[in-house]
């Protein structure tokens, strides 16, 4: 079962330039959260800091009890095992094979045996669909293979908390839902608590069960799917529809005059909420919350069209459609 | 304004306290004795023919240079003695720190800017390793084993390529070469090129390293990291040769004739 991590307060700076200040929010134990933000928004800095590579300059981060803003670096070595981490590129070692980049964590922190070991590695490595390039080194294989090679290596030593670094960047559309779909899988059958740093708006509307946008130097809103998806408020709204009306613009936030002269009468009215998506078996997740519960009990009237199987044109996977018609 | 003065003592002390890091490290357990022994064969393999071929231009225009100026002082008889004393005490240690810095720790410093950019340090601490300790402790005492060794090549080297040049193409008489050899210079001149060279081991690894594992920005990063390391690891080397130089004067007493 997943682990809560507990955010309070947090900020960060660079110099004079303020990264975010004052960011609070709880990953719930055993859900899948997404962080949304533009480009340059400082998502990266934010999951570094979730695991201590890069310290905060204010506020704390708990999890077990432990507070990771100020605790020692023995501490700090204890608590980052029970993370799993996908860095952008995968971060595989460059010298070792696949199977040895996998079997490192296993290697350093257990006793196991070589044929323990090896038992895992396979495991993991049948787990993300890389059976067979064991023997290839980093720089053999493309980039979305890199990225489920980080993935095994991040899942060898059962983490309880998945963090993801823009698990879909430079993929093409069929890879991305892979990933998803297997994240999706990969939660069902770890019940880890996940965290998925993305500006893949496809990604943020179906996979999660929250989701956070940092923007203009803040986190905007963090709160269930639902929640955000039936937002008005105007950078949530912006962002998760894509548009270009909203406070968002090219460089960072428009000004005054920009915004002015936008007329918000012309705003289209918000999409329905797409089915989230289910696991390949096409039974839902432990924490999987009902479609349209955060709605009903919160008195929020969805938009026309929410939670069909063909509801919204950004459902692509097909394996979706199925899961939830099956239902 | 203040940052001209402030960024650079910034960075001194962020390097000093990196070195009090590794110094730290060196005695954690388990020794990563594999790296080590591959680091150390991966510096020699790239420093070594390099070395060698500046090694016999080095000891020639040392004897060159002191033979024509013994010359002029009536002591023909003392340019051997001459030149295995400028080799050993400077050249050796200079040639070896050209070398540790420009191809050895320009090598460790592109190595670990790349895993650097690539996160596979980030990774590394995730998965619960110190980098420190994983990767730049080897590298770190490998440099300072193979600088060692190279101070040696260097001296052997050097002092065959200055007889070759005296004996044979300046005319000089091979025994009265040989036979000042020792006139003076003494066995501490070889221990403090041995000291000479562990210590610019030491300053090249540890420059190599943190300017590698703090690179930032992309490809470009790498390569102002490796240009970096060599620029700021010659600096050091220079001054700290002139501080052990000066010391070694003030504390061995000169050999008498």
């Amino acid at each position: 079962m997943g682990v809560e991590v507990r955010v309070e307060g947090l900020t960060k700076a660079f110099g004079k330039q303020t990264i975010w200040r004052d960011v609070s929010l709880t990953l719930p134990a055993g859900q899948i959260s997404v962080m949304l933000g533009p480009s340059g928004t400082g998502k990266s800095v934010f999951l570094k800091t979730l695991i201590g590579l890069i310290k905060p300059d204010e506020g704390h981060i708990f999890i077990e009890g432990v507070d990771i803003a100020t605790c020692s670096e023995k501490d700090l070595y204890e608590i980052r095992k029970l993370f799993g981490v996908l860095f952008q590129d995968g971060a595989m070692f460059g010298s070792m094979t696949l199977f040895d980049n996998v079997a490192f964590p296993l290697r350093e922190h257990t006793r196991k045996t070589e044929s323990e070991i090896s038992d895992i590695v396979m495991e993991k490595m049948t787990m993300v669909g890389l059976v067979g390039a064991e023997d290839k080194l980093p720089g053999e294989i493309s980039g979305g293979m890199r990225k489920r090679a980080g993935l095994a290596r991040a899942l060898v030593l059962e983490p309880e908390i998945i963090l993801f670094d823009e698990p879909d960047s430079g993929l093409d559309p069929v890879r991305t839902a892979f990933i998803n779909q297997l994240m999706v899988d990969l939660n069902q059958q770890t019940e880890a608590t996940f965290l998925i740093v993305t500006h893949d708006i496809n990604t943020a509307r179906t996979v999660p069960d929250n989701i956070g946008l940092l923007y203009h130097r803040h986190l905007s809103m963090f709160g269930p799917r639902e929640m955000l998806l039936s937002s008005e408020e105007p950078a949530v709204r912006q962002f998760l529809n894509a548009q270009t009306v909203g406070p968002i613009g090219m460089s960072e936030e428009k000004d005054a005059d920009e915004l002015a002269a936008e007329d918000h009468s012309t705003l289209p009215p918000l999409p329905p909420i797409p089915l989230q998506l289910f696991p390949s078996d096409g039974r839902p997740r432990a924490t999987q919350p009902e479609p349209g519960a955060w709605c009903a009990a919160n008195g929020v009237v969805p938009p026309p069209g929410s939670f069909l199987d063909d509801g919204s044109s950004f459902t692509v996977p097909p394996q979706t459609s199925v899961a939830g018609g099956a239902r | 304004m203040l940052g001209v003065v402030t960024g650079p003592l910034a960075t001194a002390g962020k390097l000093f306290a990196f070195g009090a890091d590794v110094l730290l490290a060196v005695f954690k357990r388990p020794f990563q004795f594999r790296e080590f022994v591959q680091q150390a064969w991966f510096i020699a393999s790239v420093t070594i023919i390099p070395i060698a071929l500046v090694a016999i231009p080095f000891g020639a225009v040392v004897a060159l240079q002191t033979g024509s100026l013994v010359q002029q002082f009536g002591a023909q008889s003392f340019v051997g003695s001459a030149a295995v004393l400028a080799v050993l005490r400077e050249a050796a240690p200079i040639a070896t720190a050209l070398l540790v810095a420009g191809a050895g720790g320009s090598a460790i410093a592109a190595d670990l800017g790349a895993r650097k950019i690539r996160e596979e340090l980030d990774a590394m601490m995730v998965l619960g390793i110190d980098p420190i300790q994983r990767l730049v402790v080897p590298r770190v005492l490998a440099c300072m084993l193979v600088a060692v060794f190279l101070n040696g090549l260097v001296s052997v080297v050097g002092v065959l390529g200055g007889y070759i040049f005296n004996v044979v193409l300046q005319g000089g008489t091979p025994g009265a070469y040989l036979a000042s050899f020792t006139a003076l210079a003494q066995t501490p001149d070889l221990y403090q090129g041995m000291a000479k060279a562990l210590v610019f081991g030491l300053i090249a690894a540890i420059v190599s390293t943190y300017m590698g594992m703090h690179a930032d920005g992309g490809p470009q990063g790498v390569g102002q990291a490796v240009m970096e390391s060599v620029v700021i690891t010659f600096l050091l080397l220079f001054m700290a040769n002139f501080v052990m130089s000066a010391l070694y004067f003030q504390l061995i007493p000169a050999k008498a004739l």
